[in-house]
């Protein structure tokens, strides 16, 4: 059994780790949070030139070609990093939905550049509070013309193009839904950004108005396709949950060292040390669970279902945990906006919501291991 | 990444099949494969006979403690080779159940500290299971604080002399020897006047008294000894260097890997896929869904956290520190699955009898039993504390009984 990484993913992990430290310090983080720009396009540059963008993107798209869990070795150390930059949206949702669905020309057109970094794509998926669902999708396709609201699109500010769901039947089905590829540089498209929980990340309103916009897979389909895209990135998203919780986890246990409270460091507290050490059990049954995820994306396994929502729920589980006592550690100066503890806090709780809550995912973890059950 | 073994460890698990094909107990196949809380119970069967004879076989054929070396009665197997066998033997193992204190705690200790020719007299027939042993540690005051242990071995001639209470020692009444650490120094500080010793246990002196437990059945003993007589010959260890002994034995304990994670999960799965309610399946309740989905993670959390454990094994490593969550998991998982089980079925839920109550009454014994997974083996304080401590590297708690003299440490709160 070889259920980890082998020795090259984790020097190329080492490496994204060296580099984020650098150039996706905090002060990097709080520049973007504190509203200077709406995302890091010096970081987003230089993460193309390190090639972590396309790693996953097939060599004849201009990828390297390498594969998954590279790119969930370099997810991680995202999220460890609080990077603000469009990573999640272009490359696990956007590239994901173009390499799924794509056909040769789409894949030739948009690819290589979502690989480079040059384009940054998203998925404009929501429209109304609730969980992801087909009878929430009121966007309307006429033709190759899409009329709707997307609110909220992560990144929708910041991408160049996005991945639109939209209602092609009134059947109340499904296959009521079909994708399409819209350019947000149209004129045809009106794009607001919004307020939200982490402001190092973008979320934005997109309003289209009879946007011109190409189908992506067959007409119908668009929900299934919905469905598998978020699987993979509920797979990669859970590493950077998993980098982040391990993040909070470190920051608490420093913190529990150092500080002096009734004449000891108040890490030696059984209060404290419980709070870091329940943080360790999630941290680390959310790591393992991610490389269950990690292992069916990238042998494109019959579990991918499966294990997917199981990271997901695991990942969401193990940063909110991790963020939240990471904060009680710290006490009051938890509760500083000059701390660090609060750009993990909002960045737990906004991934949290993502890709669809977790009840959205319990549910479907529960169809999928009663399918599985009953086959 | 892959599941998969090398070819090495292929052709082993194929040597392992075949053999327990051809060998293992298949006529206790459909009782050792129902779902059990606690102690294997058989029908019809005595449970140590049939582990016995199990465990005799396994030794014929050099299955027995196979991770143990040749000369001690095992096969010298690496430790991935062990965890082979163990996912292998799969519901057989539940017949390992009282040897495992034994093979997996004394049996290291005496490896450690006994002198060659009592390895050579001692460990082949407790790998081979033609002898039991247990281990006295626990005593009614010295529970999480082991080294406050308060059982006293005084040196009389070449002999020492033991007058004291163990309690909580499981399989005492049938066992044939047992490790015991007592207390040789009260003068010194608490870990610093301890002995370790292994004995007979049918020696005159020492009275084994079951204890009935909170579930109403008996699984662990309390064990006196009066005038005890234990010959120098059987000190294990340094005289007063007991504590440092009983490292050795908790350490090697920590390093085994279980082949298989229990949580209860797939038994309340089950269960909320075929318990109907007015309302319809449990399983298609939105409360009953979210509650499975976090205890469904959990589960698989732990089931590819030993993985990780396997693949460091499989690569000749030693394993991480990641392993030390899963008694603290599983323990408190166990105990609110059948808290919920329960609950689903509403007032009926307080009927034990397994003719009329669900699912066979197994979550009724499971919530009565569950309160010692909590306990045994270090309670899930203790754990805690053990994570805290050696993963992540934070302050021992401050002891104040650490450098005073034993025999001047309070022993009444108020």
């Amino acid at each position: 059994m070889n259920f980890d990484f082998s020795d090259q993913q984790k020097q190329l992990r080492d490496e994204a780790r060296r580099y984020l430290a650098e150039h996706s310090s905090p002060k990097a983080v709080r520049a973007v949070l504190d509203g200077g720009a709406p995302f890091d396009r010096a970081l987003w540059k230089g993460l193309a030139g390190m090639g972590f963008l396309g790693v996953a993107v097939p060599e004849e798209f201009g990828g390297a070609g390498a594969g998954y869990l590279e790119l969930c070795v370099i997810a991680e150390e995202m999220g460890r990093a609080l990077a603000p930059v469009p990573f999640s949206s272009s490359i696990y949702l956007a590239t994901e939905a173009i390499m799924l669905a794509g056909d040769d020309a789409q894949k030739r057109r948009w690819l290589p550049e979502l690989a480079s970094g040059q384009t940054i794509g998203t998925l404009a998926l929501f429209e109304r509070p609730g969980n992801p669902s087909p009878k929430g999708i009121a966007t309307t396709a006429a033709g190759d013309r899409l009329s709707g609201t997307k609110v909220p699109v992560p990144d929708g500010a910041i991408a160049d193009m996005a991945v639109v769901a939209a209602r092609t039947g009134q059947s109340g089905r499904e296959t009521d839904i079909s994708l399409y590829i819209v350019d947000l540089k149209d004129k045809a498209v009106t794009r607001k950004t919004l307020a939200n929980l982490d402001p190092s990340r973008n979320q934005a309103e997109i309003v289209l108005a009879n946007c011109p916009a190409e189908r992506l897979g067959p007409a119908g389909e668009g929900w299934s396709i919905l469905t598998r895209v978020l699987d993979r990135a509920a797979v990669l998203m859970a590493f950077e949950q998993v980098g982040g919780a391990d993040r909070a986890l470190e920051m608490g246990r420093d913190y529990a060292l150092d500080r002096i409270a009734f004449g000891r460091p108040i890490g030696s507290f059984q209060a404290v040390k419980h709070l870091l050490a329940d943080m360790y059990v999630s941290a680390t049954l959310a790591r393992s669970n991610a490389y269950y995820g990690a292992w069916a994306l990238s042998t494109d396994a019959a579990e991918l279902p499966e294990a997917a929502a199981t990271a997901r729920i695991s990942a969401t589980q193990a940063f909110q945990h991790c963020a939240k006592n990471n904060i009680q550690v710290h006490g009051g100066m938890g509760f500083t906006w000059e701390f660090d503890c609060h750009l993990y806090y909002r960045r737990a709780n906004a991934l949290a919501l993502s890709l669809g809550g977790l009840s959205y995912w319990e549910d479907l973890l529960i169809d999928r291991l009663r399918s599985r059950n009953a086959a | 990444m892959n599941f998969d073994d090398t070819p090495q460890e292929a052709a082993f698990r194929s040597e392992v099949r075949t053999w327990i094909d051809a060998n293992a107990p298949k006529q206790l196949e459909a009782q050792l494969s129902r779902p059990s809380v606690g102690r294997v119970k058989l029908e019809g069967t005595d449970i140590i006979a049939a582990s016995k004879a199990w465990q005799k076989k396994k030794a014929e054929g050099g299955w027995a403690c196979l991770h143990w070396p040749k000369d001690y009665g095992g096969r010298g197997a690496t430790p991935i080779e062990r965890v082979i066998w163990q996912q292998e033997e799969g519901i057989y193992d539940k017949l390992a159940g009282v040897f495992l204190i034994g093979q997996g705690m004394c049996g290291p200790t005496m490896m450690t500290y006994a002198s060659e020719e009592q390895k050579r007299r001692y460990l082949p027939p407790l790998a081979s299971g033609e002898e039991i042993w247990c281990q006295l540690f626990s005593e009614p005051s010295a529970g999480s604080d082991v080294a406050g242990l308060r059982t006293r071995a005084e040196k009389k001639g070449d002999d020492w002399v033991i007058n004291g209470q163990k309690i909580w020692t499981s399989g005492a009444h049938y066992s044939d020897y047992g490790i015991v650490i007592t207390r040789t120094d009260p003068t010194v500080p608490k870990h610093k006047g301890l002995t370790m010793f292994f004995l007979n246990m049918k020696s005159p002196g020492v009275e084994v008294r079951p204890i009935k437990q909170a579930n109403g059945q008996q699984e662990f003993n309390e064990v006196y000894f009066t005038d005890v007589r234990i010959p120098d010959a059987q000190r294990l260890g340094a005289v007063n260097d007991g504590w440092n002994v009983s490292l050795t034995t908790l350490m090697n304990e920590r390093l085994s890997i279980g082949a298989r994670v229990w949580t209860g999960f797939s038994e309340i799965f089950d269960f909320c896929s075929n318990f109907v309610t007015d309302d319809g399946p449990a399983l298609d309740d939105r409360a009953v869904r979210s509650r499975l989905a976090n205890w469904a993670v959990r589960h698989s959390g732990l089931k590819y956290t030993s993985y990780r454990s396997i693949s460091a094994l499989s690569r000749g490593e030693r394993p991480g520190p990641e392993n030390s969550i899963g008694k603290l998991v599983s323990g408190a998982m166990m105990q609110d699955i059948a808290t919920f089980a329960t609950d689903l079925q509403g007032a009926a839920g307080v009927l034990t009898d397994p003719e009329l109550a669900e699912a066979a009454a197994q979550f009724q014994s499971m919530l009565l039993a569950s309160p010692s997974s909590r306990i045994a083996g270090g309670t899930d304080e203790i754990l805690r504390n053990i994570i805290a401590e050696r993963v992540l590297g934070l302050p021992g708690d401050i002891r104040v009984d650490k450098d005073l003299p034993f025999n001047q440490i309070p022993t009444k709160g108020r």
